[in-house]
């Protein structure tokens, strides 16, 4: 298959008008100030951290402030960026290390000015909304420090024009995320999340060291602008480490963009607070990985040197997507649904990534930033509502709760690809993206490429998310309400931002509609490198027509298996079997029957796990009505949850024999290990006397 | 003179000190050791300050700083023997193995 | 240079009394059996390092150590040794047992073996003179070059001292709990 990609690479780039190199315009005091951007969270991060305690609202205003400024900056520089497309490089060296300068710099393209624009907007309304979800909260200061240290690291992230300073920055989202995800650190689940998602994103982290290194050594420089034009000059040296400096920078995307096999820890880090899982899914955290990729596009282009990694991307990101998706299907805790959607929307991205579909990737992520951080914001009002997580508690909140209902209902809407919502456009755009990228390829010669099966997967996976968005809203807000006492709408501190949020999921796909709109795709291809990567010029109808209609029928079938006017077991067990039928076949089914035999392991998944690492046999209740359906469900869920979770806990306890073997070792004894580390200092400097 | 005839001296006193670490009990006497093996350390400086006719003297500048440092650890590690002793009625650092698991 | 060209050297009888004194003295010190005995022959050592220092013309470097060592580092020893009760006499027990004593001296003797034997290798017998540094010149050294590491040893100093009294003190509120 990578040769199949890599041969098909220069069809691609013919497929797109050759990319010249424009002038772009500096952006002027504008561009040269954006070092503002990720300093300021940064200062006042610390400034809160510090004296939060006296300042008005305990720290929260200020944050909020902060946070409204970096949205007006990154709405200004968005539209700067819509007229005439702005590229500048500013730094400051801050350090001469032996032969190597380290240099503080911040970047403003069109990728970075993207991201500060949808961090800054959806930011700010995610943190005025916070302001009302953590009203009480015993740690409220401590809480706005280390969300705003997020932001800003996230921002460090974006604004870095070399490696090292990326790293910072992915380093600073990493810890602040391990911050916030254990915010409710009392109880043990929560702490063990936040250490989940840390020690997983450091494992993907180390690839991004080693192919950091591999890259910068083989250029000289650790500047994505000399890296990118050594990939335009066609380096022999890069060529030579380019499939496996690229695998390993892309592994280390792999980790904070939650792709298989390291999404485990994105549907735990719902253990955090509602408003931190909304920023992480949407515009920080999860969105590095995508950047990343995007900023090092033309590498991962490039048949020469980056081309082959990009089989494996889209291999990952079709998995990604359609395996989540799956998973998503039979959760009952209404965020661990969003989560396993944004894993998929992710695989969407970096399918679309994989394919050579730069401008579709990116603007995918651009518009489920809104939406999706709209859904989490309307699940986290509904959870202070009815105070519990489950939607087996929910049900019937339209009444209670319009706005959030409404808000809540166009977010899915816009997530599950509903024309003209944003997210009918750019998934449409993904769509149209692995069509495309299929002509290199025509079925009728090689008899079903990547490309193709990457397309079918992905109008699969359109299926999947109508199914499980509509069932989430059945289940949420319509039917009776299962759950106890009075629930209320959310005060206007939390509302408003919905609204807010709902009016961008509806409008911002309208920037890139294809053949009419092009400020998205001339905006984000604003940059010191021409990115030549595929772009639809205009609507591919049969793709969107299909794309459309899987998603409306994915809806339809999940609204009616989940309508209050179906509220029995017995009403969808009749109903399942003549429409499901078909679609047992392409493995799309639910049902509350499997739901019970797949949900119950996830209750005590640590009690079962040791039961089966401990040799006994799993007795799974399987049903004869859908054996096969049941047998492939599991398949999907047990890899995921067990198959990992089996290899994790041999991992431990290998490492716990042999700290028991070390334990002999550990007397306690301070002369002893004195002892020991002389005996090794001998060994060391003896072999530097006798070699040396 | 020549400079090894100091050089040794100080890898003696080193090693002597090396070996009172390893073998005393008692944390008052380990701590003496450790003097010892500073006592050579500032011997070394000395010498090869002597022997490259430093202008800017660092041998003897850093054998008085680690001089003041070794004063400080002195002082530092009796107040914890002491504190030790106080808690369990002992300075032998044989049942001072709280460190183990 | 031969052995003969060495010894008619004056100093050098001067330097073969100091390092059999600090010698001795520095063995003494990690096997005296009676703790008093060890620290009195610490003093004994670092005097005869005080003279060492003289033979290779670092007075002031001379004038510290017998002030601040032996005047007062070891005044400390004996009252940590006063203080925690170490016995005063001779005591079996200070040391540990002998398989610890052959494994700490086959440690150092290989860390002498190594460290002698670069020494020997690098310098054979290159030649040294006394380098004079007057204390003014010291005094001129500390506040203009190494001004800032004078500075952080200052801190240092502060810290432990102010350490060395936290850990010290008698805590009055734990005093009434414990018996």
């Amino acid at each position: 298959m990578n040769t199949l990609i890599a041969s098909a690479a220069p069809l691609i780039q013919a497929y797109v008008e050759e990319g010249e190199k424009v002038d772009f315009s500096d952006g002027g005091a504008l561009a040269a100030g954006a070092w503002l951007i990720p300093l300021v969270p940064m200062v006042v991060a610390f400034v809160i951290a510090l004296f939060g305690k006296y300042l008005p609202r305990k720290g929260g205003g200020l944050a909020v402030l902060t946070m409204g400024f970096l949205a007006a900056y990154g709405t200004l520089l968005f539209l700067a960026n819509l007229g005439t497309g702005i590229t500048y490089e500013g730094a400051v060296e801050i350090a001469q290390i032996g032969s190597m300068t380290v240099e503080w710099g911040w970047m403003v393209d069109g990728l970075s000015i993207m991201m500060y624009a949808v961090v800054g907007v959806v930011g700010f309304l995610v943190f005025v909304y916070a302001l009302g979800y953590m009203e009480g909260d015993v740690r409220y200061t401590a809480f706005f420090a280390s969300f705003i240290l997020f932001a800003g690291g996230m921002l460090v992230l974006v604004s870095a024009p070399n490696l090292i300073q990326l790293i910072v920055g992915w380093e600073l989202v990493g810890v602040s995320s391990y911050l916030l995800i254990g915010h409710y650190w009392e109880e043990h689940e929560n702490s063990s999340a936040a250490i989940k998602a840390f020690l997983v994103n450091k494992v993907a982290d180390v690839g991004l060291f080693v192919g950091a290194i591999v890259l910068a050594m083989s250029v000289g420089s650790f500047r994505f602008n000399d890296i990118l034009d050594a990939v335009a000059a066609h380096d022999t040296t890069l060529a030579a480490v380019g499939f496996w400096g690229g695998l390993a920078i892309f592994i280390g995307a792999m980790g904070k963009s939650g792709q298989f096999p390291f999404h485990v820890w994105l549907p735990d880090a719902m253990a955090g607070p509602t408003p931190v899982s909304a920023l992480m899914h949407a515009a920080t955290m999860v969105t590095a990985g995508i950047y990343l990729v995007g900023r090092m596009f033309p590498f991962y282009l490039d048949a020469e040197i980056g081309g082959q990694v990009r089989s494996v991307i889209i291999i990952i990101g079709a998995l990604t997507l359609f395996l989540t998706g799956l998973i998503a299907l039979v959760q009952n805790d209404i965020k661990r649904v969003l989560a396993y959607s944004t894993l998929s929307q992710l695989g969407y991205m970096m399918a679309a990534m994989g394919a050579g579909a730069y401008t579709a990737g990116l603007f995918h992520l651009f518009t489920h930033a809104f939406f999706k951080a709209l859904l989490f914001l309307g699940a986290g009002s509904v959870i202070h509502a009815v105070h519990s997580n489950n939607m087996s508690d929910m049900g019937g909140l339209r009444k209670y709760m319009p706005k959030t209902h409404w808000t809540f209902v166009i977010a899915s809407l816009a997530l599950a690809g509903i024309f003209p919502l944003s997210g009918f456009w750019s998934k449409d755009e993904i769509l149209a993206g692995f069509e495309e990228a299929s002509h290199a390829f025509p079925i009728a010669e090689g008899g079903g490429t990547l490309a193709t099966f990457v397309l079918v997967i992905a109008i699969g996976g359109a299926f999947v998310t109508a199914f499980y968005m509509a069932r989430a809203v059945a289940l949420t807000f319509y039917g009776e309400f299962k759950g106890h006492g009075e629930p209320h709408e959310s005060p206007n501190v939390m509302t408003y931002p919905l609204i807010g949020l709902a009016v961008f999921s509806v409008v911002v796909g309208w920037i890139n509609i294809p053949g009419l709109t092009e400020f998205f795709f001339e905006g984000i291809n604003a940059r010191f490198q021409a990115v030549a990567g595929l772009h639809a010029t205009s609507l591919n109808f049969v793709v969107a027509f299909i794309g459309l209609a899987v998603a409306l029928a994915g809806g339809y079938l999940g609204w009616r298996l989940f309508a209050p006017d179906k509220p029995t077991q017995q009403e969808r067990d009749t109903f399942r079997i003549p429409v499901l039928y078909p679609l047992l076949e392409h493995k799309y089914y639910i049902d509350d029957l499997y739901m019970d035999g797949i949900v119950r392991p996830i209750r005590g998944p640590i009690a079962r796990f040791a039961n089966w690492f401990n040799g006994s046999v799993l007795d799974f209740v399987v049903n004869g009505t859908g054996l096969l359906a049941a047998a492939a469900a599991k398949i999907v869920y047990g890899f995921d949850q067990k198959g990992l979770d089996a290899a994790i806990n041999a991992g431990a306890a290998s490492a716990g024999g042999a700290g028991g073997l070390l334990r002999n070792l550990q007397t306690g004894r301070v002369q002893q290990y004195a002892g020991g580390r002389f005996v090794g200092a001998l060994v060391i400097v003896a072999g530097f006397v006798i070699l040396g | 003179m020549i400079v090894n005839q100091f050089l040794l001296i100080g890898a003696v006193l080193f090693s002597l000190g090396l070996y009172g670490v390893l073998v005393r009990r008692n944390a008052v006497l380990i701590l003496l050791s450790v003097e010892l093996m500073l006592a050579a350390v500032n011997i070394n400086l000395v010498a090869f300050s002597a022997a490259l006719q430093d202008e800017a003297a660092g041998g003897q500048v850093f054998a008085l700083f680690v001089i003041t440092v070794a004063a400080a650890e002195v002082g530092i590690g009796l107040a914890i023997v002491l504190l030790i002793f106080r808690n369990r009625h002992s300075a032998n650092v044989d049942e001072m193995d709280l460190m183990k698991l | 240079m031969t052995f003969g060209d060495w010894i008619s050297h004056a100093p050098n009888w001067w330097y073969l009394a100091l390092a059999a004194t600090t010698l001795f003295a520095g063995f003494r010190v990690v096997t005296s059996r009676n703790v008093v005995h060890a620290v009195l022959y610490l003093v004994v050592t670092l005097g005869a390092s005080a003279g060492l220092f003289l033979l290779l013309g670092a007075e002031f470097v001379v004038w510290t150590v017998i002030l601040v060592y032996i005047g007062a580092v070891i005044v400390l020893f004996l009252f940590g040794i006063m203080i925690t009760r170490a016995p005063l006499g001779r005591e079996a027990e200070l040391d540990h047992d002998n398989r610890v004593k052959v494994f700490a001296a086959v440690v150092s003797g290989l860390l002498f073996v190594l460290i002698g034997g670069s020494l020997l290798n690098t310098f054979a017998d290159d030649p040294v003179s006394p380098y004079i540094v007057r204390t003014s010149e010291i005094g001129d050294l500390l506040f203009n070059r190494y001004v800032l590491p004078f500075e952080v040893v200052s801190l240092v100093l502060l810290a432990a001292l102010i350490g060395g009294i936290v850990l010290a003190r008698r805590d009055p509120e734990l005093d009434e709990e414990l018996p």
